[in-house]
């Protein structure tokens, strides 16, 4: 039996501002347990919130990215359940006014591009840790730290429109390439930057109706998202073809087994008993605000991988590699121009010669997603333009060209002062090459007597042993001339 | 010199100007007298003794050095227990909060900080504010100083006890439903609840949030336009703080009644004691003497204004009071799980007029019921609002008593619906917002203060403040004093 897969994904990213959303406290993630807290995120008796302007900001620009309606008015609501990582044991979100409603997303799926609608996008506060010893049921105490409580979150929920396990892994990599583009969160979900619940349910291909649908939570990474997300496809069409009901509840999705369990409902079941946070007026956002956001919006990955095609006659592949992270882009785009001094435009070799490096090499010591890793990189832009320029104006060959960059990556230096120390420059004289092509053919008589016997093998002994003795820094094409024009009289 | 505890403000601070006395001296005064006879009103949960003397020294010094800080320099001042105070136990009333100190001062606290006030101590009120007679703290009963064996009004009984008492100069309460002007009625002092937004709430600990409003009691008019004038003002801590200009409410104290429109509060007379009917149509005449003009007033939809503010203001406590589960602050009980632990915490922390209105809130606010209750109520509200703004089209401030009775026995109200019922005045101007003052305006045959209720418009102090002023002086009732020796 087949049946159509219906995904919907609602992501949480914490936003990277410098402070809380409702406080002047720190958002730097791994300081030691409650030393990021003030009276207004430990929600002590009293104390208030106030908005953080640049945390709108940022959910406003991630919803125009959305390609969302924003609200120009929207307010916050409080969401009420106990839990002690919560300090008021309500959290501060937004519930009937959201930010921002009805906006897409595109990803990439197979043969082509697909839009995936998103619903809403609101602005929340992020909850503290509970730190057990040992597991949740079996620690005699638990600690809290309330460093995250109040970091601010967003969270945008997807129409059910992902129809496969691999639909919604794209989603999650479209999302968060947006949002890193953004600058608005640095994605990591190893760190719970960006955390992930999905709802999935079957239905017969054609049916208008949705089947019953199942959350799973806990889903921090795309590899997690979309095996969590396979078994679950797996389980309920079991479920379904034994003729089974599809229970409605929330499952946890156990990365290191493998599967899904359901969650007892006491432990998801609450009336949140929202109402209109009276803390807080409502937010009004004003035309002109939005228009400044929408006017500094950046080029996005999409948009910049089609430009790199364009641009720099790139292929498709390559751009998209690229395009990875707004860093690894702008290092790409800032190599290239370092290759065409004076404002001029690199050539489609040179910008081809970068990539290739890039993907090459550059990548197996850097990771393209990691934004701050590129920022610091040993080799920056201007490093890696100066070997390729070497190379092109036949200084150093290709197969040199390997060993310096692993010395750059090591030493931080660029490549000519590694050249010119090392003595790597390639030897383009023709005198000193036949000088050592002699020396080469006189000691070795027996090559020759092959080569005379027709073995046409000889001759690439002969050149490798020539770069053999000038340590690979004689240019390859000079040497193979001068051993042909010598065989040539022999 | 007489006893310096009988002045007002206004009169300390000439007093210290000209040199007939000092900040330490009157300091003094107040604390012998607190020490003497606080065991009878119980106005105190916390002295701040070493406190006040070290704030009375430096204030001594300023006047000494001819710079003090303004109209409040030296003046001794007492805070509802509900205001945080850096360093001093803010207890709300509450076994919950029984040890809680917090690590901040309340906007209005650092305000008042700031203009040289000398801080006596904390007072006693209804736990978290839910309550019209003090009866609800979970740690003593508070006499009203006119009759020892009744309630002294509340939720701000504590504070508005220690100003008729004489056991602060001025004091500062909250007013959620009336908790600032109905024990000010009761007392027979100035209590007077400012425009919702005029003084930030930032260090109040919240009870209703979007009624919730700090003002001050005073032995006179002028005195609560001065601590206004110190307590208001936008605040970057308080979203909800508005960024109106602060008038000087005391030099437009003396612009008297001419040229003024009273509009006459109509109301039903059910259930009102004759003697505050009759001392408010007495007041009203005065007013006319004064040269205003008067007309008739109604505000249709206040009679639903109670059962609105059951509604809200419930909701708002359920989940302000969320917090409070042992995990972080005050009282932990034991249990044998985290659930067990937070519910026997709030089980034994808890007053039984709290619990009420928890559960109360929490049905309100419940999934399938909150259009039917919570949306229902703010649709009121959004009415109330437009009922004051009606009357405010034709007339400059509405005049009506502040709470059908007066000041009542211990024990007497233990009907939860009949203590309600005395917010009937004072509600609807929490639920619009608009400001309100409560001036002394006679006694009942039985000896007891009787309150008149003054409401003005939005962020228009000043008008309430000048016909409270003008009235004030043209009769005599601050002269009684309620004797404690
Ligand atoms: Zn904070």
């Amino acid at each position: 039996m087949t049946w159509e897969v219906v995904i919907g994904l609602e992501v949480h990213a914490e936003l990277t501002t410098r402070t809380k959303m409702f406080c002047g406290c720190p958002t730097t993630f791994g300081a030691s347990p409650n030393t990021q807290t003030c009276p207004i995120c430990l929600g002590m008796p009293g104390t208030l919130p106030v908005i953080n302007r640049r945390a709108i900001e940022f959910g406003v620009r991630t919803a125009l990215a959305f390609n969302c309606r924003i609200n120009t008015a929207c307010r916050f609501a409080r969401k009420h359940y106990y839990y002690p990582d919560m300090p008021k044991n309500f959290q501060i979100s937004q519930y009937e006014e959201p930010l921002a409603e009805d906006g897409w997303l595109e990803i990439d799926v197979q043969g082509g591009t697909k839009r995936i609608g998103i619903q809403r996008l609101h602005m929340e506060e992020d909850v503290g840790k509970l730190i057990h010893d040992g597991t949740l049921e079996t620690a005699p105490s638990s600690r809290v730290d309330f460093n995250r409580a109040g970091v601010p979150l967003m969270e945008t929920v997807s129409k059910p429109e992902l129809r496969s396990p691999e639909e919604a892994a794209a989603y999650l990599r479209a999302f968060r390439s947006v949002l890193m583009y953004l600058g608005v969160c640095d994605g990591n979900m190893e760190e719970g930057s960006m955390r992930c619940d999905a709802n999935i349910s079957l239905r017969r291909p054609g049916a208008t109706e949705l089947g019953t649908k199942v959350e799973i939570k806990n889903l921090n990474s795309f590899r997690n998202a979309q095996r969590a997300l396979e078994f679950e496809v797996k389980r309920q069409a079991q479920a379904l073809e034994a003729g089974e009901k599809i229970v409605q509840e929330t499952r946890l999705f156990d990365a290191d087994k493998g599967y899904t369990r359901s969650m007892r409902s006491k432990e998801y079941a609450h009336d949140y008993r929202y109402f209109p946070e009276p803390d807080l007026v409502p937010l009004k956002l004003e035309g002109a605000f939005v228009d400044g956001i929408r006017a500094a919006l950046p080029e996005l990955a999409r948009a910049q991988q089609q430009r790199f095609v364009a641009q720099y006659g790139l292929p498709a592949y390559d751009a998209g590699i690229l395009t990875q992270s707004r860093a690894l882009a702008g290092y790409y785009e800032a190599a290239v121009s370092a290759l065409a001094p004076g404002g001029s435009t690199a050539s489609p070799a040179s910008a081809k010669a970068v990539a290739n490096w890039i993907m090459s090499e550059l990548l197996r010591v850097v990771p393209g997603d990691d934004e701050r890793a590129i920022a610091e990189s040993p080799v920056p832009p201007a490093h890696l333009a100066g070997l390729i320029a070497l190379i092109d104006d036949g200084t150093i060959s290709g197969k040199i060209a390997k060993d310096v960059f692993e010395k750059m990556v090591r030493s931080r230096e660029d490549a000519r002062t590694i050249v010119q120390r090392e003595g790597l420059t390639q030897v383009a004289d023709t005198g000193a090459i036949a000088a050592i092509v002699d020396q080469v053919i006189a000691a070795n008589p027996k090559a020759i007597a092959d080569f005379k016997a027709g073995k046409t093998a000889a001759a690439k002994s002969l050149v490798g042993q020539v770069m053999k003795a000038t340590q690979g820094k004689a240019n390859p094409a000079i040497v193979n001339t001068l051993i042909e024009e010598k065989l040539a009289k022999v | 010199m007489t006893d310096p505890t009988r002045l007002t403000a206004h009169e300390l601070t000439d007093a210290f100007r000209s040199g007939a006395a000092t900040p330490s001296a009157v300091t003094e005064a107040y604390l012998g007298r607190i020490a003497k006879l606080d065991g009878k009103v119980r106005a105190y949960l916390t002295v701040t003794d070493g406190r006040a003397r070290a704030a009375a020294a430096a204030s001594d010094a300023r006047y000494r050095a001819g710079k003090p800080l303004g109209p409040l320099d030296g003046v001794p001042i007492s805070y509802k227990d509900v205001l945080s105070t850096r360093g001093v136990k803010t207890t709300c009333g509450s076994r919950i909060l029984e040890s809680w100190v917090p690590p901040f001062d309340a906007t209005v606290v650092t305000r008042l900080a700031a203009a040289g006030v000398v801080p006596l101590g904390k007072s006693n009120m209804d736990e978290f504010a839910m309550g019209s007679s003090t009866e609800h703290s979970a740690f003593q009963l508070t006499a009203n100083p006119w009759d020892l064996a009744r309630v002294p009004g509340g939720s701000s009984g504590g504070p508005a006890a220690a100003v008729a008492g004489d056991l602060a100069a001025i004091s500062l309460g909250t007013d959620t439903g009336g908790s600032i002007r109905q024990p000010g009625a009761f007392c027979g002092i100035v209590g007077m609840k400012p425009t919702y937004g005029r003084v930030s709430r930032y260090g109040l600990v919240a009870f209703a949030s979007s009624l919730d409003q700090i003002g001050p009691f005073a032995k006179d008019v002028r005195d609560a336009a001065l601590v206004l004038r110190a307590i208001a003002g936008v605040d970057p801590a308080d979203a909800t703080s508005v960024d109106v200009p602060v008038p000087d409410y005391a030099a437009s104290l003396g612009e008297g009644m001419r040229g003024l429109r009273v509009g006459v509060l109509e109301y039903d007379t059910a259930g009102m004691d004759p003697d505050v009917q009759r001392a408010v149509t007495a007041a009203i005449d005065v007013l006319k003497g004064l040269g205003a003009t008067t007309q008739a007033v109604t505000l249709p939809t206040a009679d639903h204004g109670l059962a609105a503010y059951y509604i809200i203001a419930p909701a708002e406590a359920s989940s302000n009071l969320a917090r409070y589960d042992g995990v972080k602050y005050g009282l932990r009980a034991l249990g044998k799980d985290l659930i067990d632990m937070e519910s026997r915490t709030r089980a034994a922390g808890f007053g039984a007029e709290v619990k009420r209105r928890i559960m109360l809130g929490t049905y309100a606010l419940s999934s399938g019921y909150y259009d039917a209750y919570y949306g229902k109520a703010q649709k009121v509200r959004t009415l109330i609002r437009r009922d004051f703004d009606a009357a405010f089209e034709h007339v400059d401030v509405i005049v009506g008593p502040t709470t059908p009775g007066v000041a009542f026995k211990h024990g007497e109200k233990e009907d939860p619906l009949a203590m309600y019922l005395n917010d009937v005045f004072t509600v609807p101007a929490n639920l619009s917002g608009n400001p309100g003052i409560s001036v002394p305006c006679g006694f009942s045959t039985s000896g007891l203060p009787i309150g008149l209720h003054l409401v003005g418009r939005a962020f228009d102090e000043a008008t309430i403040l000048r016909v409270a002023y003008a009235y004030e002086q043209a009769t005599t009732w601050r002269t009684r004093r309620p004797e404690l020796a």
